[in-house]
């Protein structure tokens, strides 16, 4: 087992009475792909921040690379990859002047910057914009744009905070590849999201945070083993129908969930107890059978659904 | 072994940040000048065109009303008395320009500080690398000014070439307190604009600019004393025109003007750690 290359323990962050972060502790390996999973002001950003050496914590221990962010900042971030959350882009440049701005920063040869820029922005698939203003790009170029930034210096830790919002599909997938390809080469990558989807794929292990504090930590499958069943079978009623309904489930699935909009039966077998429903008379307007998601983790811990 | 690569992650990351430690201002420094560089039109065309506008109308047109009257300002006539104010005016609203809106976008609307931060960059180095920034664009406008001065024949003394520093200190006096000012603002609901038309506007009117500070009753003219532009000014006419006064007021000047200069540098300081580290 590798030194970690993040350790976080009892990280608290308070802003006047309210604690953002109330308590973390986590490790990340070297090379490893680590989540923070948590809704809305659950305290991700405020972690990756604390990090990422920007952030002064209120308490705790944080080491990054072996080096303390009070008073080694500049040393951490030189190491770092940040993806923000919101894009902060230089708007009154162009799109490749961003990227040779940035490169400086570490200390880079404009010669080597120059030459990085230019592959980062065919890996952002923005060759063609190089020139171009950036508010004239559309929001999912500026997402690219700032990831691409983050690579400028070869980054040993890439922090991504929400990393493919605004992308469409199409370029969601490209830069999952890209990641994929990253976490191979060794960049250990640290990201937040609120829904999980492709990175129940990437994550080697996450961590789900709710309030400032962890809630449960393990590699996505472990995690679903532990908080949820197999299956899932979502069945509609009719939102004004679902609460009623519910009541006549008892004994269908381990565990019956209510959402305004659903009912979430969870169990082993979907079909199976789909059949039971139906037999007992009961018509749902839809059914639907699937895998259990770290989604379904998050609303067993904490009993509200990720996206709301 | 594993203690041992610890200590090379932490020895690369020393390695890697030395130049940004040592010249990460000067980084901050080449940004802003390729901001700078979408309006270098702008900057040389106002930079050139205002001079001579200002000098025209007030140093030829209005001066031959005043000069005609046969009165004189401490001896020289009325172009030689305005043109080192006007000199001294053209730093603060430059300065205004650079310490305001950018400074303001920087930390908040479109906030290129944050991004910046998350380099090995310091919050210090980057109010640092804006004033240099600030400090070579006012250079060039102060000796465009100075050489224009020279075209119209408003410098008749040897040390005239001195009243570019007089403006560049006033220019920095202003701008540091300005920038510490802009960097605390939350939103821009109309601040800046009211600094411009409350503050800029009357320091440029009470601070001996067309008329000397003396006309004033005393009850009006601690605003000149307080006036970074005043400051400014009467050192300019010193260097341009020999203006008489006694040494240790001179000596005032320049003090008030380094101090605000530096003071306001320390707040922006200041302001930016705990702005950008919070
Ligand atoms: N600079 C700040 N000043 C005051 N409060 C803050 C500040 N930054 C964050 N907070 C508060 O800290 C809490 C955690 O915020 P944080 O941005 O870390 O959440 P998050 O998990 O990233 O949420 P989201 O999914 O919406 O991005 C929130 O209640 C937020 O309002
Ligand atoms: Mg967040």
């Amino acid at each position: 087992m590798p030194e970690p290359v993040i350790v976080a323990r009892d990280l608290v962050k308070t802003y006047g009475e309210l604690s953002a972060v109330d308590g973390i502790s986590f490790e990340v390996a070297a090379g490893e792909s680590f989540g923070l999973l948590g809704p809305n002001g659950a305290g991700k950003s405020t972690t990756m921040r604390m990090v990422g050496a920007v952030s002064t914590r209120t308490s705790g221990e944080l080491s990054i690379l072996g080096l303390d962010p009070d008073g080694s900042g500049p040393e951490i971030r030189s190491q770092l990859g940040v993806v923000p959350q919101a894009d902060n882009l230089d708007t009154e440049l162009r799109v490749r002047e961003n990227l040779l701005v940035y490169g400086r920063y570490f200390g880079l040869p404009r010669r080597q910057v120059a030459a990085r820029a230019d592959e980062l922005l065919a890996f952002a698939q923005l060759e063609d914009k190089g020139k171009a203003k950036v508010d004239a790009l559309s929001g999912g170029m500026k997402r690219r744009l700032t990831i691409a930034r983050a690579l400028i210096n070869d980054p040993r830790i890439l922090l991504l905070d929400e990393p493919t919002t605004g992308l469409d599909p199409q370029a969601r997938h490209v830069l999952w590849d890209r990641l994929f390809r990253l976490k191979e080469q060794g960049t250990t990558l640290l990201l937040t999201r609120h829904y999980m989807d492709e990175a129940e794929q990437l994550c080697d292990r996450l961590v789900v945070v709710d309030k400032g504090v962890i809630m449960a930590e393990g590699t996505p499958a472990e995690l679903i083993r532990r908080y949820s069943t197999r299956e899932v079978l979502e069945v509609r009623f009719g939102s004004d129908r679902n609460a009623a309904v519910a009541e006549q489930l008892h004994g269908i699935g381990e565990r019956v969930e209510v959402l305004p909009d659903r009912i979430l039966v969870y169990t082993d077998s979907g079909e199976a107890d789909l059949v039971r429903i139906t037999e007992a008379g009961l018509r749902p307007v839809t059914s639907l059978v699937r895998r259990s998601s770290l989604e379904d983790v998050f609303l067993r811990l904490t009993g509200r659904s990720l996206i709301e | 072994m594993s203690a041992l690569e610890t200590r090379t992650d932490a020895q690369a990351a020393i390695a890697a940040a030395t130049r940004p430690r040592r010249w990460g201002f000067w980084y901050v420094a080449e940004h802003r000048f390729r901001v700078m560089r979408s309006y270098t039109g702008t900057v040389v065309v106002a930079g050139i065109g205002s001079p001579v506008l200002y000098l025209y109308a007030l140093g030829v047109g209005l001066a031959t009303i005043v000069d005609a009257s046969g009165t004189t300002i401490g001896g020289v006539s009325y172009l030689v008395f305005v043109a080192p104010a006007l000199l001294a005016s053209a730093g603060i609203t430059a300065a205004t320009e650079e310490f305001s809106y950018p400074v303001f976008l920087g930390y908040k609307w479109n906030p290129t500080f944050t991004g910046i931060h998350s380099s090995p960059i310091t919050p210090h180095q980057i109010v640092d690398g804006v004033i240099v920034s600030v400090v070579v664009r006012l250079t060039v406008n102060m000796v465009l000014f100075y050489l224009l001065m020279l075209v119209f024949g408003a410098v008749p003394s040897a040390t005239g070439f001195l009243a570019i520093l007089a403006g560049l200190l006033g220019g920095l006096a202003f701008g540091t307190m300005l920038m510490s000012y802009t960097s605390t603002l939350e939103d821009d609901t109309g601040q800046i604009a009211m600094v411009m038309r409350f503050i800029v506007l009357p320091m440029t009117l009470f601070s001996g600019t067309f008329f000397p500070l003396a006309q004033f009753p005393l009850w009006l003219q601690w605003i000149g004393w307080i006036s970074p532009l005043w400051h400014s000014t009467e050192l300019a006419r010193v260097a341009t025109y020999g203006y008489a006064e006694p040494v240790w007021l001179t000596a005032v000047h320049v003090l008030v003007l380094v101090g605000l200069a530096v003071f306001g540098w320390v707040l922006s300081r200041r302001i930016a750690v705990r702005r950008l580290e919070k």
